[in-house]
């Protein structure tokens, strides 16, 4: 009886195992098929239609790259995206908490307003935003670049730390309260530290928002502030494909190294209590 | 020790009136059980003597103290919750000591008096509370950790949320003898919200049933239990056979058939006995002084281990009794003790 049964099951395992590989092949292709074009541009010195392969390979782009302007670029970008992410930490921690526990009211109403810039199509939100920069003489300056990525970055934020502080169960916080706690004592001493991974994923999410915005950056800072999306932008127009490969590689970096950290803190608890007021 | 006094006390969610004038007084070091089915009021009035609702009127006082507008950290009281609401990311030490951190407690003190507690409430072993997390523990001793962090602080009121419902049906028979002992021990006065009645019964010196934010009824777990004072009160307390009926002077007529009556209800009635309070006998019988007989057809019977319980026809409604002998179907008279049948107009 069990013999002839269990035969069928690793039958029907291999079956699977096999259609597993093929799966995995298959994303693999679809998802380093397109990345593979970038790698080969970076190398390539030398590449003329009808070739399916460069003619020259070599570092010429690469040192050209790693000795000018997109190191700039890659070290604003990063400076913009830490301030911007500690600016958004600081105002949104405290926000959240108060959204997620207190009895305020017009909570959807608070809500909904950190969507708003959300509601309207990018460009025209943008732009607008760019002549008031520049009326406010912040045009074209740091200070400018991080606060159009904070209208993004806020609303990120807002909604899941919310949904994190909310998926801390508030009788935690009462039986901290109950045994004399004060509210500011209760917020550090229990519902931060259990939020503390959500925070975490959190603000990867908006570090990565940062690092990862063009529009924006592209309206209120260029030319003057040149983040690496934007760097990108402007040497694929110009043609210079190897450059753009090899920024867009750098810029996947950071991208795929949070991704993994972000794999560990974001809870499926998080996005149950998502939007919640 | 400290009395608890809840004088007409109210409080309305929008349209709903969760605590309609409730007043009652809870007997300094005797524990109180609330009993009531869910949304009767219970969990609202515990929290508003916890302080963690503010009640719409009324006053809420701890001996002479009006406590109605103090904040829960000034009030004194220590809750224990359905769900523990222990702190995950602290050790077991860690948890118990909170409230002792809270008051300064030099830390040589409070580590003695964690130790005490946490044997109090019989841990188990004590060598490892301050490397382990709750997480570790079974809900029974997650449970008995959270009764440490209450009791640890001496406060002036234990108050306990449907503290055994979340743990099996074993672990919780065990907690609650233990419960009983360590609030004897201890002596303070406890509030204990529950919605099982055997638990009720069980653990409390005096018995509050509400129902849609009134109190039913208050009494000692016998009182509650043998003279349920409201059709609700009876039929919440388990009696598992509830009979339409006309009341007239001298007699009562229940599904049909026609027995004696001494009581004061007049028309409409219900008359509510016990599966247990039934005695089954051959309908050929003498009648004896001081029962009530109901003639009817024995249809069914289920063995329940401990005993059988029988499905009797009585006119167009269904009689539930208990023996502990089987009995063949067919016709059976129906005994009961007058003293334990209840009417209600």
């Amino acid at each position: 009886m069990v013999g002839p049964s269990g035969n069928r099951g690793s039958g029907a395992a291999v079956g699977w195992r096999a259609l597993r590989m093929g799966g995995v092949v298959l994303a693999g292709v679809v998802i380093f098929g397109p990345l593979s074009s970038l790698v080969i541009w970076s190398f390539a010195e030398k590449w003329y239609w009808p070739h399916l392969f460069p003619q020259q390979i070599g570092l010429f782009y690469w040192a050209k790259v790693l000795q000018g302007d997109m190191l700039r670029a890659l070290q604003d970008g990063l400076l913009i995206a830490v301030v911007v992410t500690i600016l958004t930490l600081l105002i949104t921690v405290p926000l959240a908490y108060v959204l997620a526990r207190l009895p305020i009211p017009f909570k959807p109403l608070i809500l909904m307003i950190f969507l708003l810039p959300q509601a309207f199509p990018q460009l025209p939100v943008f732009v607008n935003s760019t002549t008031l920069l520049y009326r406010v003489n912040l045009g074209g300056k740091f200070g400018g670049v991080v606060l159009i990525h904070m209208v993004g970055a806020l609303v990120f934020a807002v909604w899941t730390m919310t949904a994190v502080f909310r998926s801390v169960p508030e009788t935690l916080e009462e039986a901290a309260i109950n045994l004399g706690a004060s509210r500011l004592k209760s917020f550090f001493s229990v519902a931060l530290p259990l939020a503390t991974p959500g925070i975490i994923a959190s603000t990867l999410l908006v570090f990565l928002y940062s690092l990862d915005e063009f529009t924006g950056t592209l309206l209120v800072g260029s030319p003057f502030i040149l983040t690496l999306p934007v760097f990108m932008y402007r040497t694929s127009v110009g043609y210079e494909l190897q450059v753009a490969s090899i920024s867009a590689l750098m810029l996947m970096v950071p991208g795929i190294l949070l991704l993994v950290l972000l794999e560990r803190y974001m809870k499926s608890e998080y996005l149950s209590m998502f939007g919640r007021v | 020790m400290v009395e608890v006094e809840v004088e007409r006390v109210r409080k309305t969610y929008g349209k709903v009136e969760a605590l309609k004038e409730v007043s009652l007084q809870f007997r300094s070091g005797a524990l109180t059980a609330i009993l009531g089915p869910s949304g009767c009021g219970k969990t609202t009035l515990l929290r508003s003597i916890a302080g963690f609702i503010s009640v719409d009127a009324g006053r809420i006082r701890f001996d002479a103290e009006d406590v109605t507008s103090l904040p829960p950290q000034k009030r004194g009281t220590a809750m224990v919750f359905q769900n523990y609401a222990l702190w995950p990311h602290m050790t077991i030490f860690e948890n118990v000591a909170y409230g002792l951190r809270l008051q300064k407690a030099p830390e040589a003190e409070v580590s003695r008096r964690v130790r005490k507690v946490l044997e109090l409430v019989e841990i188990g072993s004590l060598a490892d509370v301050e490397s382990r997390k709750p997480a570790a523990l079974s809900g029974g001793q997650q449970q008995r950790v959270a009764l440490a962090r209450a009791l640890v602080v001496e406060p002036k009121v234990l108050l306990m949320d449907e503290p055994l419902s979340n743990l099996d049906a074993k672990v919780r028979q065990r907690l609650r003898g233990e419960l009983r002992r360590l609030q004897r021990q201890v002596g303070i006065t406890a509030i204990y919200v529950t919605h099982d009645q055997e638990e009720a019964l069980a653990l409390a010196d005096t018995v509050v049933l509400m129902d849609q934010g009134r109190v039913v009824q208050l009494g000692t777990p016998q009182d509650i239990y043998l003279r349920p004072a409201t059709a609700f009160a009876a039929e919440f307390l388990g009696v598992s056979n509830q009979l339409e009926g006309e009341a007239a002077a001298g007699r009562l007529v229940v599904a049909g058939q026609t027995v004696g009556y001494g009581g004061p209800v007049r028309g409409k009635a219900t008359v509510i006995f016990r599966a247990t309070d039934i005695q089954m006998e051959e309908p050929s019988a003498p009648a004896r002084e001081g029962t009530m007989v109901l003639n009817g057809v024995l249809e069914e019977s289920l063995f329940l281990g401990a005993h059988y319980r029988h499905y009797v026809r009585v006119g167009s409604s269904l009689v539930l009794a208990d023996s502990p002998a089987p009995r063949p179907p067919g016709p059976v008279r129906l005994a009961l003790p007058s003293e334990k049948v209840q009417v209600y107009g």
